[in-house]
């Protein structure tokens, strides 16, 4: 698992080596830095997709998009921010105050910290992703907790609060029944995309972004290794978590006012807006750190460091599009649609193409013939889909006979 | 395949030289496309070829307003200096354009042609007492063209053509109404000519006063 490291012949585990020997002034600066830039990048980051993705589905739908605020409307999201930055901060009468405050950064803080734990670039074909800063070695990422994805796994359960609570504390019923259906939806989603997850663990053997980036190199993706299938589950459940399109019913501007935002004004609303488009950008890094295998890839420069941030880039930037190309081509998906795609596809198949990997591996482990061994799942995972499927029709059969019927 | 088709179909949008990805965007402010002859703008009050209002009063404009932005009060006519050829005129005439949702249902009720609109649109009034255009601002002037206040904003052709001609004639009507002239004469204009009427080919643009005299004279002529 750990070839890299004896190769290197270092005996530490894979921990950022910024903090192997003492910890002084000079280290604390260092992660002070990577904060501060990684923030910065991801303000500018954020301020660029919202642009970007303007002018892209503008392109699709025919349309020409901002194109005022400076060349080609760069400027365009920089102005509507100055625009709310300014307009009245309204907090409705019955609205829980405290708490209404709070909730756009319970929704912003996640967003920013998912990011801390992506590795952006470092040279991961010769080492193990280290870099040189002012003489210290470290990785390129802000940190690199042994839980990194359980952290990942955390803050976007911990964004769901940022929405209830705003429905919640709004002192307004649309804005509540809105909170609820979309912490409904997170909270089904949330269960997909972890057991999505659980495949690439599996593989990795560890939690940890950088080591999971570093069994990746150089062209060892988790996409291929996982078999493709736990990368789309994965998309899918990160649009319905991201809520954006086809499962953006949560603020489906053509039916609602708002969702959960109803009563949001101003720099507030702003910042709602901002977690979305920076949990967009996040969850591409995740999905590229997951199972693209972050800045893996072939060295096309002389500078090392350099190909690691452009593969990661390039990466990225086919997720961001394909969640722009997402939204100009899927219509919404209707509230039961949803549901039965989260509970009843996605959840049963995540969990079963755990099963064939494991026992793929397990096959391997014990000497038995591999082929068969996933064959023999396969079949398995038939059998109980066909289950499944009879469950849901009989059920559905019994809805239709007695409609109004109860749990009696 | 179906479901991966409406990809292709943004995806192709992105060639821009193509006419699929053709940008159907007009910068508004900065080019203004050709408004139709039908076009409905703010109103302009129609005066006779002698200069006599057409408004008699009658308030069935402000009857049939749906947006009840129109108000009228009708007076008896001066014997000695008569403002219009009926018994009476229109004393008030208001129009809140705060409200008016151009709708022309106004000059559809009109039994007298008098009240017509014009194709502006562009009229960016700053305050309230300007938004209620009076009959001094909303009748036409003594050339028979609607006066322009100083908040408005007139396109080359947007007086033309804002005379009941504008509902008389209708290519897509009855044939048998080819050519007929309807309506008033108005200051200025006189009677305008009909519009070319749909049997005609593109190519015989004079044939206009010839189809009106063969539906004079033929089967239809009951109708008149």
């Amino acid at each position: 698992m750990m070839a890299g490291l004896s190769v290197l012949g270092v005996e530490e585990p894979f921990y950022d080596p910024l903090y192997h020997s003492e910890v002084g002034l000079a280290e604390v600066l260092i992660t002070l830095l990577k904060v501060g830039v990684a923030f910065a990048v991801l303000l500018v980051a954020v301020m660029l997709m919202i642009w970007f993705e303007r002018k892209l589905i503008s392109d699709m739908q025919n349309r020409i998009g901002p194109n005022l605020a400076g060349p080609f409307g760069i400027f365009q999201t920089l102005a509507d921010g100055i625009k709310l930055f300014f307009k009245e901060d309204l907090i409705p009468e019955q609205s829980d105050r405290l708490v209404f405050k709070l909730a756009p950064y319970l929704s912003l803080v996640p967003a920013f910290l998912v990011f801390a734990v992506v590795p952006v670039g470092g040279d991961f074909s010769g080492g193990d992703g280290r870099i040189s800063l002012f003489g210290h070695e470290t990785f390129l990422q802000v940190s690199d907790p042994p839980v990194g994805i359980l952290l990942v796994l955390a803050m976007s359960s911990v964004a769901v609060y940022g929405v209830m609570l705003a429905g919640w504390s709004s002192g307004s019923k649309y804005p509540l029944l809105a909170s609820v259906r979309a912490s409904a939806q997170m909270v089904s989603y949330e269960a997909a995309l972890g057991l999505s997850l659980a495949a690439v663990l599996l593989k990795s053997g560890s939690l940890s972004t950088h080591e999971i980036v570093a069994e990746q190199s150089v062209w060892n993706w988790n996409l291929w290794v996982t078999w493709v299938v736990p990368m789309v589950i994965f998309l899918i459940a990160a649009t319905a978590e991201l809520n954006r399109p086809p499962f953006d019913l949560v603020e489906a501007e053509q039916e609602l006012v708002g969702g959960f935002h109803t009563e949001y004004s101003s720099i507030r609303f702003a910042l709602f807006y901002l977690a979305e488009f920076m949990n967009t950008i996040t969850m591409s890094a995740i999905v590229v750190t997951l199972f693209l295998g972050g800045p893996n890839g072939p060295d096309f420069t002389t500078v090392g460091w350099l190909s690691g941030l452009l593969w990661f880039f390039i990466k990225l930037m086919l997720f961001l599009f394909a969640f722009v190309w997402l939204r100009a081509t899927l219509p919404r998906f209707r509230y039961d649609q949803l549901m039965d795609l989260g509970w009843k596809l996605l959840i049963p198949l995540s969990l079963g193409w755990l099963l064939v990997l494991a026992s793929y591996d397990v096959a391997g482990d014990r000497g038995w013939n591999r082929g068969a061994a996933v064959i023999v799942s396969l079949a398995i995972m038939a059998a109980l889909a066909g289950l499944l499927s009879l469950a849901l029709r009989t059920a559905r059969q019994r809805r239709e006979l007695d409609p109004h019927g109860g749990f009696a | 395949m179906g479901y991966l088709q409406g990809f292709a179909v943004t995806l192709r949008k992105l060639l821009k030289g193509t006419e699929t990805g053709r940008v159907v965007t007009t910068q508004y402010p900065d080019e203004k496309r050709a408004k139709p002859e039908r076009f409905h703008g703010r109103h302009v009050l129609n005066r006779y070829e002698d200069g006599m209002e057409k408004c008699i009063g009658c308030e069935l404009c402000a009857g049939v307003c749906p947006a009840r932005c129109i108000y009228v009060r009708g007076a008896d006519n001066p014997p000695d200096d008569p403002v219009s050829p009926g018994e009476r005129f229109g004393y008030v005439y208001e129009i809140n354009y705060l409200r008016c949702i151009h709708c022309d249902l106004c000059v559809e009720a009109c039994p007298t042609e008098a009240i017509t609109e014009s194709k502006l649109f562009e009229f960016s009034f700053t305050n309230r007492s300007d938004a209620i255009y009076t009959k001094d601002e909303l009748v036409v002037g003594d050339d028979g063209r609607p006066q322009q206040l100083p908040w408005e904003h007139w396109e080359p052709g947007d007086d033309e053509h804002t005379s009941a001609w504008v509902r008389a004639t209708s290519p897509s009507g009855q044939a048998a109404y080819e050519g007929q002239v309807a309506w008033s004469g108005e200051l200025g204009y006189g009677i305008r000519s009909p519009e070319r009427g749909q049997s005609e080919d593109a190519s015989a643009d004079s044939a206009d006063e010839e189809d009106a005299d063969e539906h004079d004279t033929g089967d239809h002529g009951g109708h008149h």
